[in-house]
């Protein structure tokens, strides 16, 4: 790649992870006494109500990840997923008018954040039990090879997952079927409040998917330029029929659990370590080594502002779902009998 | 022309099972030993006829099986999802309550799940606690969610296709010991999901049953009839959604409801049928279920986690008398 196509790369990449960091950073805001956790009361004045769970500081993720798809590849998420929707091509201010929950919002006002989706473009939704993609990324990825289609799935986990049953039942499920699966492990050190190092025997993902026959390759999550071309590679083999793969990308959750955990159980040095590795300031150093002009990148975060602003006015105006609309998408079946 | 042949209850399914996937390419078979047919012959011949890419052998992977499923049925096709027995399928209860059923609601409607997931359910001989439960209330609480129960040769042929072609998520509860249950196949016969079969007419007492727990209810009938006690026995056959009208209109005319379900009686269905009689229209019901025990294994054990034709006889006449005299 010519240092030309590095930058307009680089460029793509870094639009795609200040998006996410604008509209993780505005619904932060506008979350706090959303939810009643961490010694704090729900005060119904939030605009985002509920658990909000940022992935701030992992956005060079599904940044390098999604870069590599199209349109009728599918994706499935964990409950931390606003990049991963963003990433995939899903329309900014439909998911904050989700999160506000509002008619306007792409589930209409039934998911909020922790369900956040767009499956016109693939995105199969976030989900708000962890592990609970990965079988439904394995079917997918299934029906996908069964019905001949050149598409492929990605399934985001997080380093929490990976203790749960249904981790190893898909791996093993892909493997023994060979399905065009990316299984991408944001390892992000915290599963909730606990530290994850202390609840993984061995060497974690990587080592659990090596040991079903799966290759894995372990990548700085918080260089986007290595994400994107680590996957690249991985994409291009499942592509040609490889067989599933998993990237274990090492990065770091910058805030807590949810927005109104403030993280406290956190050595401080080690969250003031991570934050001098935001892919963000990354990603800006790696573009001005590339020779590139930091005005461009400036350029960016300010149009990202201004998009995620016009969202939240949007969401703001958008009318709230009607009370009918609690009955309907339910089942055919029995439609109407609620009792 | 013949419309109607013997079958058996697995062979029905089966040839229900054959014209759907003939019909329709979507329709593919997932599970443990499905290949081979099935433990219970109810997959018999369909992976030499339709291949292994569509009848698809699976590990011992509840979770995995269920929830590829839903990832399956996302991306354009109609999984059905064998779990052996409802027993193992609560190895993948998240994938089911929380993943199945909630999809099309959680994501407002952007996505479906068709899917049948087949969970034999009841008492099955000599199996002990881990193979014997009749779960069916637990998964008609769960909104999303359609659950039948056949309790007979031609309803689990027809029934199998409605949940097929239903394009909801079905829990199809066959029964684990009515496999080789003798019947009449009319392949011509549809049963709409959510209709009740009036099995014999009764103007005294409206008896309400599902799956094998006919049988007894069927000889407690004929001794009831016996004494001069005309019932009216009516099968379910959907639990959810429950044929609200047909029961209703029943009890109006015979003034009495007993349900009996092979399931513990301690927050059974038959509970909600009894309430909801109970709520419409004022008359006496009853509601008879197994104990709230496990399933034992000695024969001892096991026949008293099941509810007898003598019990059934006595609910029945105890309904007729009228409520309880209360005892202080």
């Amino acid at each position: 790649m010519n240092r030309d196509d590095s930058l307009n790369t680089l460029r793509q990449l870094y639009r795609c992870m200040s998006r996410i960091r604008a509209f993780e950073d505005a619904a932060e805001i506008v979350s706090q006494g959303g939810v009643s956790a961490y010694s704090k009361t729900a005060d119904g004045s939030a605009k985002v109500r509920g658990p909000l769970h940022l992935s701030t500081g992992q956005e060079a993720v599904p940044a390098g990840v999604c870069a590599h798809l199209k349109a009728d590849d599918l994706l499935t998420s964990t409950h931390r997923g606003h990049g991963h929707t963003l990433a995939k091509g899903a329309d900014l201010a439909r998911m904050m008018g989700e999160l506000y929950g509002k008619a306007s919002g792409f589930n209409g006002g039934k998911g909020g954040s922790m369900h956040i989706a767009d499956f016109s473009v693939g995105m199969l939704g976030a989900n708000g039990v962890v592990a609970a993609g990965l079988p439904i990324a394995v079917g997918a990825a299934h029906a996908q090879k069964l019905q001949g289609k050149p598409a492929i799935t990605v399934c985001f986990f997080g380093d929490g997952a990976i203790n749960r049953g249904p981790f190893l039942e898909s791996l093993n499920w892909a493997r023994i079927h060979q399905l065009p699966v990316l299984f991408v492990c944001e390892d992000n050190r915290w599963s909730a409040t606990t530290a994850s190092r202390a609840m993984i025997a061995g060497e974690g993902a990587s080592a659990r998917s090596a040991s079903l026959g799966i290759a894995a390759s372990q990548v700085n999550g918080n260089e986007v330029w290595q994400v994107h071309a680590l996957a690249g590679e991985l994409i291009a083999q499942i592509r040609a029929g490889g067989g599933p793969r998993l990237l274990h990308a090492i990065t770091y959750r910058l805030k807590g659990h949810v927005s109104v955990d403030p993280a406290a159980y956190r050595d401080p040095q080690e969250v003031l370590q991570a934050q001098q590795l935001d892919p963000l300031l990354k990603a800006r150093a790696h573009y001005q080594q590339l020779g590139g002009l930091l005005a461009d990148l400036q350029a960016i975060d300010d149009a990202a502002a201004a998009e995620v602003a016009q969202a939240m006015a949007a969401a703001d105006a958008a009318p709230w779902p009607t009370a009918a609309a609690a009955y309907t998408d339910i089942q055919s079946s029995g439609d109407g009998q609620w009792f | 022309m013949v419309l109607s042949q013997p079958a058996s209850y697995s062979g029905a399914a089966v040839r229900a099972l054959e014209l759907e996937m003939q019909a329709d390419p979507r329709v593919v078979v997932l599970g443990e030993d499905v290949g081979r047919g099935g433990i219970f012959g109810q997959y018999k011949g369909l992976q030499q006829q339709f291949g292994a890419q569509r009848v698809i052998d699976t590990p011992i992977s509840e979770a995995a099986i269920m929830g590829a499923g839903v990832g399956m049925a996302l991306a354009g096709l109609r999984p059905v999802v064998e779990m052996r027995v409802v027993d193992f399928a609560l190895c993948g209860m998240d994938e089911v309550i929380n993943q199945a059923a909630k999809n099309r609601y959680m994501f407002g409607g952007q996505g479906r799940v068709p899917l049948v997931a087949r969970m034999p359910n009841g008492i099955w001989d000599a199996s002990a606690a881990q193979h014997s439960q009749s779960l069916e209330a637990w998964f008609a609480h769960m909104p999303g969610l359609v659950v039948v129960c056949p309790g007979s040769v031609q309803d689990n042929y027809s029934l199998l296709r409605a949940a097929l072609q239903s394009g909801d998520p079905v829990v199809y509860m066959e029964h684990k010991t009515l496999w080789g249950l003798q019947g009449a196949l009319d392949e011509s016969v549809q049963v709409p999901l959510g209709q009740a079969a009036c099995l014999r007419p009764g103007s005294n007492l409206t008896l309400v049953s599902w799956s094998r727990q006919l049988q007894v209810c069927a000889s407690a009938c004929e001794q009831l009839a016996a004494q001069g006690v005309e019932v009216e026995l009516i099968d379910l056959r959907t639990i959810w959604p429950w044929d609200r009208e047909t029961v209703l209109n029943s009890c109006a005319r015979t003034g009495h409801l007993l349900v009996v379900h092979e399931a513990i009686q301690a927050a059974g269905f038959g509970a909600e049928i009894a309430a909801t009689v109970a709520e419409e229209l004022g008359i006496p019901v009853r509601r008879l279920g197994g104990p709230r025990i496990p399933v034992g294994y000695a024969p001892v054990l096991e026949a008293q986690a099941r509810v007898s034709q003598e019990q059934v006889v006595a609910a029945a006449l105890a309904c007729l008398q009228g409520p309880r005299a209360r005892t202080t």
